[in-house]
Formats: structure tokens, C-alpha cells, sequence
């Protein structure tokens, strides 16, 4: 074990962390954003929206996240560039951006995963709750707001830690896409120093402590809402 | 738009058509896939038999490995355990006096990804033991069969419906995580797309062309297991 290589690229790495907890914190924020609409039109949607969603869910749960997020970067960002509205317009330095195409992979990936989760939470909640809040005046999104998602997410609040443990994991393959988080930095520094064991490591490490921090804050944020009787 | 679909004679199987190309790539990543499961599920059932009935320091070390497994993302691991495991074989190689080998792709990754799948699976065999009636056991066990007749005869049948829906996912995730192999170069379906993908310049059309081809096998499979765990529960009342 030589660890030599370690204070050169310590700012690589602390860099490396914070793309990392970006690509965690922006996917999942916006991925429960899509999944809560994306559950409930499964429950009570009209028809061909639950068909939809359903189909979402199917296809992104059953094709790998490296295949969806190469399919936006090399296929859809292979075709922008022969769009020449699209050159001209403000979204042009964020499509030649590989950062953004990870958002947006990983943002999808936790609306399938978790829409299917809110589907089953929004489905078990007791239809009795929800006739004595609509008996109680309460119009439709009064109802969702007060009661229908505050019991349905303190019903798979477990659920939802342990896919955000999973979501972490799944970040490292945007380095595939030449975007430098922990990983990436990593093969970085295993390129350059012939080191192979010591940078994986290490990534290792960060990201055991990583998962370590999402337990406990889920923890943590379980204890404070009130539980289920 | 007409871009997006406007090379389709690629995907044939004709000269110059990558259809075959493809079906290989497929081929070895269900030949992985099958390989890492079985692999997975030998060291599940080992494992889960172990964190049961296993002395202080083999549950604690069965634990530690499970928890870390579960931490470190797959694509960390897989290069870990590829990097660590071929070089330990050939170091006893050289102990046993014989020449180092190249350890084939396919050997490699199913070894990798078996490692990966058994993790998960002792957690899944495990729980699926615990929720199979301790009466039942003992009951066995009055009859005067042994421990091994009473696994084989009562444990496993018993656990199977509790089982099968954790081990199910776990077939689905294995055969995603084939994918992964891609970025250490293994010419599974990932890679092949990516080739065909990088000489035609039609990205697209392929990487659309393989999310198809999982979609297919994910769809086969969920009908499968489906079929499995009804077939398990048989003669148990319905569960809502």
C-alpha cells in the first residue's frame, strides 16, 4: 500500500465529492418531484396517464441506467448539434455539457424506481383517512397537501432511505460520460500513478461513509416525524 | 426527427448489419447473467445457512462483508474484486510453481458479479429462513431427521414463496449489471452497442436497439418468476 499519490490529489477528490453529492441531491429532489405525480395518476388517474406512467416505470426499471443515460448523452446528444435552432439558443452550453445529461438520467431513474414505490404508498393509505378528510370539506389538494402524501411517504419512509443508498451507488456511472465525481477522480488517479488497489480504495471508503450519513439522516428525519399507530 | 431511426438497415442481419453482432452481445450477457445468478445464489444459501447457524466470529465476519457489499457502488466493486481476485489466482499459481493465465471475460465477470449477487442474496435467503415457523424445524427434527435432511426437506421447500420475490429482483438487477461490465471491457450487449454504435455513428438507433433487448429479457423473466412463485404457493391460501 502506497499512498503517496493521496495529498497531490486531495483537492481532486474534494471536488470529486461535491460533483458527487450534486449529482445525489439534484436527482433525487427532482426524481421524487416526477415520482409523486407519477404514483398517484397510477392510483387515481384517469386511464391512459396511469397507462403511461406504468410504462415509464416498466422501462426504466427494466433497462440499466447505463444504457438510458448513453442513449441521452451519445444518441439524443449526437443529434442536438444537427438542430441548428437549437445551436443558436441559451440551452446550447448546457447541452454541450456532460453534467446536465447525468441530472437528467439519474433525475428519470428515481422517478421510475420511486414512482412505483409512491404508487404502492399512495395505495395504502386507509380509504377511510381520506373519506373523513373529504367529509371534513377538504377539496382535492387540501386533501393530498394535509393527508393523502404526508401518510403515504411516513408509510415507506424505510423504503425510500434504502433507494437513496441505491442512488448514491448508481452515481459513478457518470464518469462513463466524462463527468469527474469520486469514481471518475479515482480512475484518475489510477491512471496516472499505475496505483490500481489504493484509488478504489479509497473511493470505497467514501463511499461506505457516504451510505453512513444517508442511514443516519434518514434516521435521524424518521424519528422527528411521527409514527404510524 | 427522421434522424433518430433513419439508419435501420444497420440493425440487419445482412452483411454490414450489426443483428448478429447484437444477439452475441446478448447471447454472452444472458450466459452471464445465468452464471453470476447460480454463483450468487450457492454463496446466498451458504452464507444466509452460516449468519444463521454459524459460530460468533463467522456471523460477525458474514456482517461485515454483507454491509459493505451493499455499501460500495457495483462498478467499484466489480473493478475490486476483477483486479484482486484474477491477481490472487495467479499469485497461487506461481506459488503452485505454474504459469500465470488470462483469465477469460466471461469466468471473470461471472465471478465478479456472482460475488455482488450473493451478497444481496444471503440478506434475502436469510430473512426468507427466519420466516419459515421454527415449529416446523423442530417438528423435523422429532422425526429424527438430520440437520441437512431438515434443510433440504423443510427449510428450502418453506422458504421458497418468501424467497422468491427478493430473489427475482436480484436475477433482475444481475442481468442489468452485466452492463457494467462494459466499462471494464468485457464484450457483453453493452459493449458490442457501444461499438456499433461508435462505428456507425448511429447512437441512437443502438443504444435504443439494446434498452429494447433488456426490456425483452426483464418482461420474460418478471412472467417467469411470476409463474415460479405461484407455482411455490401452491396450496396456500390466497394473500391479498
Amino acid at each position: 500500500m502506497q499512498w503517496y499519490w493521496l495529498p497531490e490529489y486531495l483537492p481532486q477528490f474534494l471536488e470529486g465529492l461535491v460533483i458527487t453529492l450534486k449529482l445525489l441531491i439534484y436527482s433525487i429532489v427532482i426524481g421524487m418531484a416526477l415520482a409523486i405525480p407519477i404514483g398517484l395518476v397510477q392510483v387515481t388517474g384517469p386511464r391512459w396517464l396511469a397507462w403511461l406512467a406504468r410504462a415509464f416505470c416498466t422501462s426504466i426499471r427494466g433497462t440499466p441506467l447505463l444504457i438510458q443515460l448513453w442513449l441521452l448523452y451519445y444518441g439524443l446528444g449526437s443529434l442536438f448539434p444537427l438542430m441548428p435552432e437549437l445551436r443558436e439558443s441559451f440551452l446550447w452550453p448546457y447541452l454541450r455539457d456532460a453534467f446536465p445529461y447525468a441530472i437528467v438520467a439519474f433525475s428519470l431513474s428515481v422517478a421510475g424506481y420511486e414512482g412505483e414505490v409512491m404508487r404502492a404508498a399512495f395505495k395504502g393509505v386507509p380509504k377511510g383517512e381520506l373519506e373523513a378528510a373529504r367529509a371534513f370539506g377538504m377539496g382535492r389538494f387540501t386533501l393530498l397537501r394535509r393527508v393523502w402524501l404526508p401518510r403515504a411517504v411516513q408509510n415507506v419512509f424505510p423504503t425510500l432511505a434504502g433507494e437513496a443508498v441505491l442512488t448514491l451507488k448508481s452515481t459513478p456511472l457518470a464518469a462513463t460520460i466524462t463527468v469527474f465525481d469520486v469514481y471518475g477522480v479515482g480512475s484518475i488517479v489510477r491512471q496516472e500513478t499505475y496505483r490500481v488497489y489504493e484509488p478504489l480504495l479509497l473511493v470505497a471508503g467514501i463511499y461506505v461513509f457516504l451510505t453512513l450519513i444517508i442511514v443516519l439522516l434518514f434516521r435521524w428525519l424518521e424519528n422527528r416525524v411521527p409514527r404510524p399507530v | 426527427m427522421d434522424s433518430l431511426f433513419a439508419n435501420f438497415h444497420y440493425l440487419s442481419f445482412d452483411e454490414g448489419g450489426w443483428g448478429w453482432n447484437l444477439l452475441r452481445g446478448l447471447a454472452s450477457t444472458l450466459q452471464i447473467s445465468l452464471g453470476a445468478y447460480l454463483l450468487g445464489l450457492i454463496i446466498g444459501l451458504a452464507g444466509a445457512f452460516g449468519k444463521i447457524n454459524g459460530s460468533a466470529p463467522l456471523k460477525w465476519m458474514l456482517e461485515f462483508f454483507t454491509t459493505l457489499m451493499r455499501a460500495v457502488p457495483e462498478l467499484v466493486l466489480i473493478l475490486l474484486i476483477y483486479y484482486a481476485g484474477t491477481s490472487a489466482i495467479n499469485h497461487v499459481l506461481e506459488l503452485m510453481g505454474l504459469r500465470p493465465v488470462d483469465i477469460s471475460g466471461l469466468v471473470a465477470g461471472i465471478f465478479v458479479l456472482g460475488v455482488v449477487v450473493g451478497a444481496y442474496a444471503i440478506e434475502v435467503i436469510r430473512g426468507a429462513m427466519l420466516a419459515v415457523p421454527r415449529g416446523q424445524q423442530e417438528a423435523a427434527e422429532a422425526f429424527g431427521m438430520s440437520r441437512w435432511q431438515v434443510l433440504r426437506r423443510i427449510t428450502l421447500p418453506a422458504m421458497l414463496p418468501f424467497a422468491l420475490p427478493g430473489m427475482s429482483n436480484l436475477w433482475l438487477n444481475v442481468t442489468k449489471n452485466t452492463a457494467l461490465l462494459a466499462v471494464v471491457g468485457f464484450s457483453e450487449l453493452a459493449l458490442t452497442t457501444r461499438q456499433a454504435a461508435g462505428t456507425t455513428r448511429a447512437y441512437f438507433m443502438f443504444f435504443f436497439a439494446a434498452a429494447v433487448l433488456y426490456l425483452i429479457i426483464t418482461l420474460i423473466s418478471n412472467q417467469l418468476f411470476h409463474a415460479l412463485e405461484k407455482h411455490s404457493r401452491r396450496g396456500q391460501p390466497e394473500l391479498t
